[in-house]
C-alpha cells in the first residue's frame, strides 16, 4: 500500500507515546504504585500523561509529596488545588513530621536545607504505605549520574541505588520483578529534556504555579544566585536583601532554590527564553547540587529520588 | 516528512574518539550549556591539559568513570538541532561489551561505527558492526576519525573502506542496510558538523546532515503489519457515568490501524471490528505506529493484557516453541534445562531451555560448534518451550514482536535478550 502524503509523528507525541506505554506497565505489573507529585513542572506533565493513559477511569495509584515545609506557598497552593481538580487522592509525607519524630535531625546555620533529611522521609512512607513502585519526573539530561539511570531504576530495601549493577533495559521490555521490600522509581520523562517539557507544557496549556513566571520578589544574593527572602532566612555578613523581576526553573525548597532574572510571563516566553538559555537549569538554579562534583551521584545512592 | 525524534548508538573506547566524538557533534551544534563547559575546563585543567579544553570531559558520567577514567554503563545523550531532536545511546567499549552494546543498539535506528584511521578496521569495530546488525538497525555509519593522524589522505579513507566492505559482506540478516562511510576528525571538526576545509576530496554527507535527513522504520508505517500488544484494560467502575466503558489500552508496535477495520485478537483467537480509537483528545480515524491509545472492539470480547490485536489476513505466529539468538547477560552461565521467565511483549510465561546451538565467536564472527552453557556476553542460538503460547514474528520483519528477555527467577536480574529467528507454529 502507498500514500501520497506520510504522516508525521512530532517528537513531542513519540516521548508522549514511550511515557504512556511505560506508565501503562507499572500500573500492570506492580501492586502498589505511587506517583511522586511536588507541584513542579516535571510532575505537571506526569499528571497529564497519566490522564492520557488511563482516563475516563480514576488513576491507577495514588499522589504523594513529600513536603519538606519549607516549599514556596504559591506551590502548595497550586497542588491543592491541582489535586483537587483531578479528583484523586494525595498523600503528604512531611519532613517536619520525621524531625518531630526524631527520625531525622535539622541541619542548622545559614546555608541549612532540608533537601538531604528529604530522603528518610520519602523512604519511610514508601516502607509504610508498602508501595512497589514510585514514578518520579526525574531526566537523564538534568545531571551526569542520571544520564546513567535506567527507565525502571531498582532499589534495594534500604532505598539504595547501585549504579554500577544495573539491570540491562532493552528495546521496551522492563523488568519490574522485585522481592518485598524492594522498590522501583520509574522514570517517564528519562528522554525528555527541559526544554521538551516547556514546549509540552506550552502544547497541552497545563497551569503552572505562578514563580515559574517572571514575577517581583525580595531577594538576596549568594554564591552567583539570587534567593528568595523567607522567614527561615539567615543572611550572612554584608548580604543585601533587595527587590527584583525573577522567575524559577526548578521548584524546591525556598532554601536552596534560586530564582533567574527574566521578563518571561507567558508560557510561550517561557519556552523561547529556555530554547536560548546557555546554562543547565540545575547549575543555574541548585544549590544541592553544587557541594561536590558528584553530588547528585551520592544523594541518589542513598536512595533520593 | 520524518519522524522528528532520531536514536543511534555509538561504541567504543577513549581511545578511538569516542566521546571526543560526541562531545564535537554537542559542541559544534551548540548544544553545550556553559556550566558544562566550565567544568570540563576545570576537569581538563586538573588533568594537566593547560589551556586546551578535552571535550571527551563532556561525556563523563559516574564517579568511578571520572577517576579510572573508563566508561562503566551505557548513557544516554540529547541533543537537538532545527531539524530533528536526538538521543544518543553512548556505549562503552571495555567492560561488560556485548551487553552494554546490545542494549544501546536494542532501541536505536542508525549505528555510528567508530574507526580509528590509523589502526583500521579493529575487532571492536567489527564487533559493534555485528551487534548493530544482529540488533536489526537499519542504518549504519561508519566514521573513520583521526583523519589528521594519517594526512587526511584519502588513499588510506578508501583502503579502510574496501577493507570494511569486505568485512561487511560477512555480516548476515535479512535487514535492508545501508552503509554510509564518512572520513572525519572529531579532534578538529572536520565533517561532524562543519565540512573539512581539507579534505576536500569527500563530497558525501557530513555526520550531521546524514543523522538529520536520514529516514527510519517509523516513517513508513504501511509497510508493516499491525501490532498492538493490550497492556491494559481501560474501565472505570461500574455505577459511574462513564461505567459501561471498556478500552484496550497500549501501544502500537507497528504498522497502522484504522476504525472499522476488522481485526483478530491473539492467541485467543476472537475476531471483530475496531469501534473506536481513544486518546485523551479525543477518537482518531486513523493511529499508527509508535503511538499509544486505545481501542474499542466492535463486540465484547474476552481481551486482558498480553493479548495481540492484528489484522486477520496478516496474523504473526501463535506458538509455544521458538528458536531465537540470545545475548547471555548474567554471571550465572545459562544451561539446557534452565527455567527463566520470559518478558515478550506485554505477555510473561516461564521459558524452558531445550538446546543451545551454535555460538557466535564475537572475534571472527563464525558460527562455532555448540557449546555447553552460555557465559556472560555469548550470544548463541537458542531453542525455548514456553508454559503459555506468545503471539510473534521473527526479529527480522519486526524488532518489537520479535524480541523478548528473560528474567531469572530467584535474583530478579534480566539475565537475557533475545532476538527470534524461527517460530514453530503449535499445531
Amino acid at each position: 500500500m502507498s500514500v501520497a502524503v506520510r504522516p508525521q509523528l512530532s517528537h513531542l507525541r513519540a516521548l508522549e507515546s514511550e511515557a504512556i506505554h511505560v506508565m501503562r506497565e507499572v500500573a500492570a505489573e506492580f501492586e502498589r504504585p505511587v506517583l511522586l507529585f511536588s507541584g513542579g513542572k516535571d510532575s505537571i506533565v506526569l499528571l497529564r500523561l497519566a490522564e492520557k493513559a488511563f482516563r475516563p477511569a480514576p488513576f491507577p495509584f495514588p499522589l504523594m509529596h513529600v513536603d519538606t515545609g519549607h516549599n514556596f506557598p504559591e506551590v502548595i497552593e497550586f497542588r491543592d488545588r491541582r489535586v483537587a481538580e483531578l479528583g484523586e487522592r494525595l498523600i503528604v509525607a512531611s519532613v517536619q513530621d520525621s524531625i518531630d519524630s526524631g527520625r531525622v535531625v535539622e541541619e542548622s546555620g545559614p546555608r541549612a536545607s532540608r533537601n538531604r533529611l528529604q530522603t528518610v522521609t520519602l523512604l519511610d512512607a514508601i516502607a509504610e504505605h508498602g508501595f512497589d513502585a514510585a514514578f518520579g519526573g526525574a531526566r537523564r539530561d538534568e545531571e551526569r549520574a542520571r544520564a546513567k539511570e535506567r527507565v525502571f531504576s531498582f532499589r534495594d530495601d534500604f532505598g539504595q541505588w547501585d549504579p554500577k549493577n544495573q539491570r540491562p533495559e532493552l528495546w521496551n521490555l522492563y523488568n519490574g520483578r522485585i522481592r518485598k521490600g524492594e522498590n522501583v522509581r520509574v522514570f517517564p520523562l528519562s528522554n525528555w529534556t527541559e526544554l521538551d517539557v516547556w514546549e509540552y507544557i506550552d502544547q497541552e496549556q497545563l497551569e503552572v504555579p505562578s514563580i515559574y513566571f517572571a514575577h517581583e520578589r525580595e531577594v538576596f544574593s549568594r554564591d552567583g544566585m539570587l534567593y528568595a527572602l523567607w522567614p527561615g532566612t539567615e543572611l550572612i555578613d554584608g548580604e543585601k536583601v533587595f527587590t527584583d523581576t525573577v522567575r524559577y526553573r526548578t521548584v524546591g525548597d525556598m532554601s536552596c532554590t534560586g530564582g533567574v532574572r527574566s521578563e518571561a510571563a507567558t508560557l510561550a516566553e517561557v519556552v523561547l527564553e529556555i530554547a536560548a538559555t546557555r546554562v543547565t537549569e540545575r547549575g543555574e538554579t541548585r544549590a544541592d547540587d553544587k557541594v561536590t562534583e558528584a553530588a547528585m551521584e551520592d544523594r541518589k545512592k542513598a536512595g533520593y529520588f | 516528512m520524518t519522524l522528528d525524534l532520531l536514536r543511534f548508538t555509538t561504541a567504543g573506547s577513549v581511545d578511538d574518539g569516542k566521546s571526543t566524538l560526541i562531545g564535537r557533534l554537542l559542541y559544534d551544534a551548540k548544544q553545550v550549556f556553559e556550566d558544562q563547559l566550565e567544568h570540563v575546563a576545570l576537569a581538563s585543567r586538573r588533568r594537566g591539559g593547560e589551556g586546551t579544553l578535552d571535550l571527551a570531559l563532556l561525556t563523563d558520567g559516574l564517579r568511578a568513570e571520572r577517576e579510572q577514567g573508563i566508561t562503566i554503563d551505557v548513557a544516554y545523550r540529547y541533543f537537538a538541532t532545527a531539524r530533528r531532536r536526538f538521543i544518543i545511546a553512548d556505549c562503552p567499549g571495555h567492560q561488560q561489551y556485548t551487553r552494554n552494546m546490545v542494549t544501546g543498539a536494542s532501541t536505536a535506528d542508525v549505528a555510528v561505527v567508530l574507526i580509528d584511521a590509523r589502526r583500521g578496521v579493529l575487532e571492536q569495530s567489527k564487533r559493534h558492526a555485528f551487534i548493530s546488525a544482529l540488533l536489526g538497525i537499519p542504518e549504519m555509519v561508519v566514521a573513520i576519525n583521526k583523519m589528521d593522524l594519517v594526512d587526511y589522505s584519502q588513499a588510506r579513507f578508501e583502503e579502510i573502506v574496501g577493507e570494511f566492505e569486505g568485512f561487511a559482506a560477512k555480516l548476515n540478516g535479512g535487514h535492508r542496510r545501508t552503509i554510509t562511510y564518512i572520513p572525519l576528525s572529531a579532534l578538529n571538526g572536520d565533517n561532524v558538523v562543519e565540512r573539512s576545509e581539507v579534505m576536500r576530496w569527500y563530497d558525501g554527507p557530513v555526520l550531521l546532515d546524514l543523522l538529520e535527513q536520514v529516514e527510519v522504520a517509523y516513517d513508513h508505517p504501511y509497510e508493516r503489519p499491525a501490532r498492538f500488544p493490550v497492556q491494559w484494560v481501560i474501565r472505570p467502575a461500574t455505577g459511574t457515568l462513564t461505567g459501561d466503558y471498556r478500552a484496550y489500552g497500549g501501544q502500537l508496535a507497528s504498522g497502522a490501524l484504522r476504525r472499522g477495520d476488522e481485526v483478530a485478537v491473539l492467541p485467543s483467537g476472537g475476531r471483530t471490528r475496531i469501534a473506536a480509537i481513544d486518546t485523551y483528545d479525543g477518537e482518531l480515524e486513523e493511529a499508527m505506529a509508535p503511538m499509544s491509545f486505545a481501542l474499542r472492539l466492535e463486540d465484547e470480547l474476552d481481551v486482558s493484557r498480553g493479548e495481540l490485536i492484528c489484522h486477520p489476513d496478516e496474523s504473526p505466529t501463535v506458538t509455544r516453541e521458538l528458536e531465537a539468538d540470545v545475548c547471555w547477560m548474567a554471571q550465572e552461565p545459562m544451561r539446557p534445562g534452565g527455567r527463566y521467565v520470559i518478558k515478550h511483549t506485554s505477555r510473561k510465561a516461564t521459558a524452558i531451555v531445550e538446546g543451545i546451538g551454535e555460538i557466535v565467536d564475537v572475534h571472527t564472527l563464525e558460527r562455532d560448534d555448540p557449546p555447553a552453557e552460555l557465559n556472560l556476553n555469548d550470544i548463541a542460538r537458542v531453542r525455548l518451550r514456553t508454559s503459555a503460547p506468545l503471539v510473534l514474528d521473527p526479529y527480522t520483519s519486526n524488532r518489537r514482536t520479535g524480541s523478548f528477555i528473560l528474567i531469572d527467577e530467584s535474583s530478579n536480574g534480566t539475565v537475557g535478550a533475545g532476538m527470534i529467528t524461527e517460530a514453530a507454529p503449535t499445531p
